[in-house]
């Protein structure tokens, strides 16, 4: 009984491995001109997929940070971040899917909005916590940030009153710190 | 003092020990040759076709190990060259490209023989560089050898601007590199490698699965002392030939779609494949979900995108095929005792059995048409002692060389293995001639390939690169014909190359020697001949149009499921096939 249940377990493990899943991967480039079409060639030349991809300097000038958005199974992704650190130009690359992380992205939406609609608007934008950050007598422009879903809600809810025109970022993801035992030592003695 | 770029360029290559250039000028990069004429520490090989010159620095590196060197102009200098350069990518040959560039003042401009050089060769080359600024020259030239040379080689080109090679700057050349992003993994994983020790001391049926990272690596003396000690038989691919002797009785000859019997046989029944340097190509593994599949799988590799691209593995090793071998013989060497070789009775009997039931086998009668294996069996028994470098191009005749050429020893097999160019084998054989002025160096040709780079047959004999060249001459595009004979009905849509030139007077037109073997008698004298001439030659051996390369696993087949011969429906076929008969094609050659 116990032997079989083991191997329903290996089973489900491995169908999961084969399962197409999203990752996030941060990668530290040099920064200089072309690193960003060697990356997007490399996805290209060899089929990856990418669903997003946001890149911008570092603290240190002379580095980029990217963040791709991209899925495939367990295999894909390897030969991915293989591939990723195979290039020259690439000095770090994290699958930040094997941590935990954080990631955010920006849209920035520009609805029509004829007199009824206005309230409804500044409405959604209060229970989002988005911004209208330009307005006109017929149109707000609204700023959100937040996990894909809350973007994809909100488009959803503003989608009525007519959605002029939509920009996105793209994922930013940065991988969570640990929670060292120092520190709740050190929570320990502020309570005493 | 200050020196142009041009200047610093030569000083560079001087100090990067480079001896020989192949290239062709033009606009842009006439600074560059003009400063090359006014000096004599490197011979310029000056070439027909860009093309030709990126094969040659294949050649060169190929036959030397060190990086081949060439210089094209911008434009179409660059476009002719891209062949070269992904040829050199696919099979990992250091190679180091300059190209001209027009004036950074122009660039983008559409100028005159302007291309995007370095997005051109960008996904077919390791690295490339544009020097903007003269001030950056010796040191990017410096980066490139060392990225063409360490870790998994390959090529790298570096786009030089005009005004750049024109303009002045202080020289000084940086000792050493350092490059943040590329730091290659030299030493294997000691606890991978034990692993690696454990299983092969446990295998009843190991087999040695070696590519041409063991010959770039300079492996083939640490593969022989592995393979020995443990008696564990090798498996070579066709980048692979040369890595271990091919006469040896551990080998067992080339695997994949052209390989031998025992060699593809092994491998599918083998319990341990130990691959080293080989990266399972499509054309070794066939179907994947049916390959091995009674196999673990140990892959060493310096590059860990090798790994697990193709097939899964169970011990990978990421590092230098030398050193990890080094330190698994090392482990070994304490351990192997005589248990090993009865352990692996059963494995030897079973493939000595294999290897008798289906030997390599061709017919040649004795006044019959000649046939292509026999021309290639002929020319290693004639030619073996002198230990010639051979190079072939893409083909038929290329699989027949590799499977009756049993190299030697490492650095002696120019081919084209992961692009498949035809065209390469000719100015590979220039290349590495030019490096070695004494030695043998043999071209085996098909008459298809050999007419796609034909014209640097000019730089042969002006340069005195005495290559001989065999070709096996069938009027068609071999291997195509053969796709055709076996999935296509024997529907010849252009394989039949109808007006062949005649090879001999072309090589005489060109200043060659130029010879015939009209039937097989004349063979032996013939290709005697040619090889005591200190001139390029062109042995033109008309053969038999419809010979057919055995064994062949399908593409996507299986890799015990071989064709060996003929099928029965196609044998009926041959002899009235096609409009031309052997007989028809000596007498339109010799009219």
């Amino acid at each position: 009984m116990l032997g079989a249940e083991w191997s329903d377990s290996a089973l489900s493990t491995q169908v999961s491995a084969l399962r197409k899943m999203e990752h996030i991967i941060a990668v530290t480039v040099e920064n200089k001109f072309g690193v960003l079409s060697r990356v997007a060639g490399l996805f290209s030349g060899r089929g990856f997929n990418i669903e997003s991809l946001s890149v911008a300097p570092t603290l240190d000038p002379s580095m980029s940070q990217m963040t791709i958005v991209t899925s495939g199974d367990e295999r894909i992704i390897e030969q991915i971040v293989k591939q990723l650190n195979k290039l020259i130009d690439v000095i770090k690359v994290v699958d930040l899917n094997e941590t935990e992380f954080v990631s955010r992205e920006t849209a920035i939406i520009k609805v029509h909005t004829k007199d009824a609609d206005r309230a409804e608007a500044l409405r959604i934008v209060d229970i989002f916590r988005a911004n209208v950050i330009d307005s006109t007598p017929s149109t707000y422009t609204i700023e959100v940030s937040g996990d894909p879903k809350k973007i994809e809600a909100i488009i959803n809810l503003l989608q009525p009153l007519g959605i002029k025109e939509l920009v996105r970022t793209g994922r930013v993801a940065v991988a969570r710190e640990p929670v060292r035992p120092v520190a709740i030592q050190a929570k320990k003695v502020a309570r005493d | 003092m200050k020196l142009t770029g041009a200047e610093i360029f030569i000083e560079c290559l001087k100090r990067e020990g480079v001896k020989t250039l192949f290239a062709l000028p033009g606009g842009v990069v006439l600074k560059i040759f003009d400063t090359l004429h006014q000096q004599k520490d490197i011979e310029v090989i000056l070439t027909r076709h860009e093309q030709g010159a990126g094969h040659m620095a294949e050649g060169y590196a190929k036959a030397t190990g060190k990086a081949g060197v060439c210089l094209v102009t911008s434009g179409p200098g660059m476009t002719n060259v891209i062949t070269a350069l992904a040829d050199a990518y696919m099979d990992s040959v250091p190679v180091v490209c300059f190209s001209g560039q027009v004036p950074t003042s122009l660039i983008g401009n559409d100028a005159f023989q302007e291309a995007d050089n370095v997005g051109l060769s960008r996904p077919c080359t390791k690295y490339n560089f544009l020097v903007k600024d003269v001030n950056d020259l010796a040191a990017t030239i410096k980066e490139a050898f060392y990225i063409a040379t360490t870790g998994r080689p390959g090529p790298v080109l570096v786009d030089i601007p005009k005004d750049v090679s024109m303009a002045k700057a202080e020289f000084t050349y940086p000792n050493s590199v350092s490059i943040r992003g590329y730091n290659p993994t030299y030493d294997g994983n000691k606890w991978q490698i034990k692993q690696a020790a454990e299983a092969i001391m446990k295998a009843k049926k190991p087999i040695l699965y070696v590519g041409g990272g063991v010959i770039f690596s300079g492996a083939s003396q640490e593969l022989l002392e592995l393979a020995e000690m443990t008696q564990i038989p090798v498996d070579m691919t066709l980048m692979g030939l040369g890595a271990f002797p091919g006469e040896h009785p551990l080998s067992l000859g080339m695997l994949g779609m052209h390989g031998t019997y025992q060699a593809n046989m092994a491998m599918h029944y083998s319990d341990l494949v130990i691959a080293v340097g080989a990266r399972f190509d499509d054309r070794v593994t066939g179907k994947v979900s049916e390959f091995c599949p009674y196999a673990k799988v140990i892959h060493v590799d310096i590059d860990p995108t090798s790994i697990r691209k193709n097939i899964h593995v169970d011990i990978p090793i990421v590092g230098d095929c030398k050193t990890v071998l080094r330190e698994l013989n090392q482990i070994l060497r304490a351990t192997v005792n005589g248990e090993q070789k009865d352990l692996r009775k059963p494995w030897w009997d079973q493939i000595r059995e294999w290897q008798q039931a289906h030997p390599l086998m061709f017919h040649q009668e004795k006044d019959g048409p000649i046939k292509p294996q026999q021309v290639v069996k002929r020319l290693y028994e004639l030619t073996k002692d002198r230990d010639p470098i051979v190079s072939t191009d893409v083909g038929q005749h290329q699989m027949w060389a590799a499977q009756y050429f049993k190299l030697a020893k490492p650095n002696r097999w120019l081919t084209s293995g992961g692009l498949g160019t035809m065209g390469f084998g000719f100015p590979a054989a220039m290349g590495a001639q030019a490096a070695f002025r004494d030695r043998l160096v043999l071209c085996i040709a098909g008459d298809g390939s050999v007419q796609m780079n034909m014209q640097e047959m000019a730089t042969a004999v002006v340069n005195k690169l005495p290559v001989k060249i065999v070709i096996l001459n069938n009027g068609f595009h071999g291997m195509v014909r053969q796709w055709q004979d076996l999935f296509y009905e024997g529907r010849y849509a252009s394989s039949y190359l109808d007006t062949t030139p005649d090879f001999v007077k072309l090589a005489d037109a060109y200043g060659a020697v130029g010879l015939r073997v009209k039937r097989i008698g004349d063979l032996d004298a013939i290709l005697k001949e040619a090889m005591a001439t200190d001139k390029p030659v062109i042995v033109d051996v008309p053969t038999y149009p419809y010979e057919n390369c055995y064994p062949m696993i399908p593409a996507g087949g299986c890799n015990h499921e071989m064709i060996l011969e003929d099928p029965p429906e196609l044998k009926k076929k041959q002899p009235g096939a096609a409009t031309v008969t052997p007989e028809d094609k000596d007498t339109v050659l010799t009219a």
